[in-house]
C-alpha cells in the first residue's frame, strides 16, 4: 500500500510550457510522481477552484514531471494561466496505467491524448519498441507533443488534421482503421476523445487486435470508493483508467455513449 | 463437510452474510452495486437518496489520512424518482437492495421513503446522520426528539424493514438510539462517519471544500465499536456495526459487541472488493474453530463478560 502517494502535498511550479494552442505543460518535482507507470495520472488541487484528474505526460525528464492541460474550462485556464513558483496541489499516482505490451504497436492519439501516451511512447523506445504513432488534431496548431514525437519516432509519425493544415485530412481513427487494414500489429494503444476511441475500439476489434484505451470519467474521490466515475462494473479511477478489450467489451452499452454526471445522473458522451 | 452459513436475519431481513457495503461507498449504479454482491456482500447499499438531484460538494471531497480518509461528498444523488430505476435494476439482477435515504424535512424524509419502498427495495436506511450537509439539511440525529419523529413519519409510509443509521458526534449515542426506536425503527446502524479534517500546510487552507469532512476507516473503529456496545445495551432491536471494519477480526469484535450485520466501506479502498470475501471467510473460519454453529451464536457474547465486570463494579464501587 502506498499511502505517502496517495497522501495531500504541494509542489512549485518549476516551469510552464506552451505547447501548442490552448495546450501547455506544467513542470515540477515529485518524487510520487517520478515512480509513476505510463497511463497513471494525479489529482490536480487548486484551493478555492477544483480539483481533478490529469495524466502524467512526463515521467522524470531530467528530474522534473510534467501534466500537460488544454484550457477548455476555469480550472483548466487557472492552471495553464499558473507561473514558475507558484504551488499546485497534489494526490497520486493512481489509476492502473498501461501494461507494455506488443513488438509493433499502433498509437492513435487525439486532441489532448498524447499527454496520457508520451510516456510510454518513450519507455518502449527505451526498450527497443517504436511503435506507429497517429496523432490526430483539429488544426496544424493544436498538435500535442508533435516535436517531441518526430524527434523519438522519425517517420513512423503519422499526422492527421481534421481540417486538413498538416498530413493526412480527416479523423485520426480513420486513419488508424486504414493502417489496420494495410498492416499488421499486435498492439493498439489510445488516448483521446472517447468518441475517437470507440471508433478505434471497432476498427482493432474487427481486425482481431488486443487495444488499451485510457478512458475519463468525472473522478471525485480517485481512490475507487464514491463510486462516481463507474462504467459498467469498473471505476475508471482505480481499475481504469486504462481498459482492455476485455474490459471494453463489458461496457460496450456506455462505453462512447454514455457517462455519470456528479449528481450520478446518466448523460450522453459528447465528444 | 458443507460449509458453515453465514446467513443472519436481521429486522426480517434474510442475508446470505452478515457483511454489506457502507451507504455511499460504491452505492451511485447498479452494474458496481452487484459487483459487491458478487465480492461477498449479503446486500447491497444504495449511496443516500434524496427528494431531488443533488451535485455534492465540489473537489477536493477526498483526503488520505494514515488510517482512513476525511470525506465531504455531500450527499450527491440523482434523486428518488430516478434513482427508483436503478432499484428495479438492481432487483432483476437479483441482488436485495437497501436503500439507503434523507431529506430536508420530516414530509421529505416520508416522501423518499415511500417512493422507494415502491421501487421495491428490501429494506431502508434512514441516513440521519450525514455529518457534511449540516448547514443545510442540519444535523438530524443530535436531537432524539426529531429523530423519533422523523423515524414515526418514515414508518408510516413503509412497511419494510428500517435501519436508522446513527451519528458518533453526539453526546449520548444510547438516547438517540433509543428514540429511533420508540419512532418504529427494526433496526440500528451505528455509526455515520466521525467529524474531522485536514489542513494544507502550504496553502494554509482546509483542504476539503466543504472544510470539515467525516473521517472513516481504521482511525474511527474503536470509537465505532464503542457506540455498537452502547447501542446493543440501549435498544431490543438489532445493531448494525460499521466503521472501519477491515479484517475479519475486527468483525468478529462487532459481532461481539452487540452487532447483528456489519457494513464495510473504506476497506474497499486499501483492500479491494475482495474484502467482502476475506472477512466472509475469516468469520466462518472463526465460528468452525471455536465450534459455534452459525453467526447470531456469537451476537453480543463480550456483554456476558460486562455483566460480571458490573456485578464486580457494584461490589467493589463506593456507593454515594
Amino acid at each position: 500500500m502506498h499511502i505517502k502517494s496517495e497522501k495531500n502535498r504541494t509542489v512549485k511550479l518549476t516551469d510552464i510550457v506552451s505547447e501548442c494552442r490552448d495546450i501547455s505543460s506544467l513542470l515540477f518535482r515529485d518524487e510520487e510522481t517520478r515512480g509513476a507507470k505510463p497511463g497513471q495520472y494525479l489529482m490536480v488541487w487548486l484551493p478555492g477552484v477544483d480539483e481533478v484528474p490529469m495524466s502524467v505526460s512526463a515521467i522524470d525528464m531530467d528530474g522534473l514531471s510534467r501534466i500537460t492541460v488544454r484550457g477548455v474550462g476555469e480550472m483548466t485556464l487557472r492552471l495553464n494561466g499558473l507561473s514558475p513558483g507558484d504551488r499546485v496541489g497534489l494526490r497520486g499516482p493512481f489509476g492502473n496505467g498501461y501494461t507494455v505490451q506488443g513488438e509493433k504497436p499502433l498509437f492513435v492519439a487525439g486532441g489532448s491524448g498524447a499527454a496520457s501516451l508520451m510516456p510510454l511512447v518513450e519507455e518502449m523506445h527505451r526498450q527497443g519498441t517504436t511503435p506507429i504513432f497517429v496523432l490526430g488534431a483539429r488544426s496544424a496548431d493544436m498538435l500535442l507533443f508533435v516535436d517531441r514525437l518526430e524527434e523519438t519516432l522519425d517517420e513512423n509519425l503519422v499526422v492527421s488534421t481534421d481540417d486538413g493544415s498538416r498530413g493526412y485530412s480527416g479523423y485520426a481513427s480513420g486513419y488508424a482503421a486504414k493502417l489496420m487494414e494495410e498492416d499488421v500489429f499486435d498492439m493498439v494503444y489510445t488516448c483521446g476523445p472517447e468518441l475517437m476511441m470507440a471508433k478505434v475500439y471497432q476498427s482493432a476489434r474487427e481486425h482481431g487486435l488486443p487495444i488499451q484505451a485510457s478512458l475519463e470519467r468525472y473522478v471525485k474521490c480517485a481512490v475507487g470508493l464514491c463510486g462516481n466515475c463507474a462504467i459498467g462494473p469498473y471505476r475508471v479511477c482505480k481499475d481504469g483508467p486504462v481498459f482492455d478489450a476485455d474490459m471494453l467489451s463489458e461496457v460496450q452499452s456506455e462505453f462512447g455513449v454514455s457517462q455519470m454526471d456528479a449528481s450520478g445522473r446518466v448523460t450522453r458522451v459528447e465528444h | 463437510m458443507s460449509k458453515l452459513s453465514l446467513a443472519v436475519e436481521v429486522a426480517g431481513l434474510r442475508l446470505r452474510s452478515p457483511l454489506m457495503n457502507a451507504a455511499g461507498v460504491l452505492g451511485m449504479s447498479p452494474p458496481i452495486l452487484k459487483r459487491v454482491y458478487d465480492s461477498g456482500a449479503g446486500a447491497v447499499v444504495t449511496k443516500s437518496i434524496g427528494p431531488a438531484p443533488r451535485t455534492g460538494h465540489p473537489n477536493p471531497t477526498l483526503v488520505r489520512v494514515s488510517c482512513g480518509a476525511l470525506n465531504a461528498m455531500g450527499l450527491p444523488n440523482p434523486g428518488a424518482e430516478y434513482f427508483a430505476d436503478e432499484v428495479k435494476a438492481l432487483k432483476e439482477m437479483g441482488v436485495p437492495v437497501v436503500a439507503s435515504f434523507f431529506g430536508g424535512s420530516v414530509e421529505e424524509f416520508a416522501e423518499v421513503a415511500s417512493t422507494l419502498s415502491e421501487a421495491g427495495a428490501d429494506a431502508l436506511e434512514l441516513n440521519a446522520s450525514c455529518p457534511n450537509v449540516q448547514e443545510e439539511l442540519g444535523m438530524l440525529a443530535s436531537d432524539a426528539g426529531n429523530v423519533e419523529k422523523v423515524t414515526a413519519a418514515v414508518r408510516e409510509e413503509t412497511r419494510l424493514p428500517l435501519f436508522v443509521k446513527l451519528s458518533p458526534n453526539v453526546t449520548d449515542i444510547k438516547e438517540i438510539a433509543a428514540a429511533a426506536e420508540r419512532g418504529g425503527a427494526d433496526a440500528i446502524t451505528a455509526v455515520n462517519t466521525l467529524k474531522g479534517m485536514a489542513i494544507d500546510i502550504d496553502f494554509r487552507r482546509p483542504i476539503l471544500t466543504n472544510i470539515t469532512g467525516g473521517l472513516s476507516g481504521p482511525a474511527v473503529k474503536p470509537v465505532a465499536l464503542r457506540c455498537v456496545w452502547e447501542v446493543a445495551e440501549a435498544v431490543e432491536v438489532p445493531v448494525i456495526g460499521c466503521g472501519g471494519v477491515t479484517t475479519w477480526e475486527d468483525a468478529v469484535e462487532y459481532l461481539l459487541a452487540g452487532a447483528s450485520a456489519l457494513e464495510i466501506g473504506t476497506a474497499v479502498m486499501t483492500h479491494g472488493f475482495e474484502v467482502y470475501g476475506q472477512v466472509n471467510e475469516g468469520i466462518r473460519r472463526y465460528l468452525e474453530e471455536n465450534g459455534f454453529s452459525g453467526v447470531k451464536e456469537v451476537v453480543g457474547l463480550a456483554h456476558q463478560i460486562g455483566e460480571e465486570q458490573d456485578s464486580k463494579a457494584d461490589r467493589y464501587s463506593i456507593r454515594v
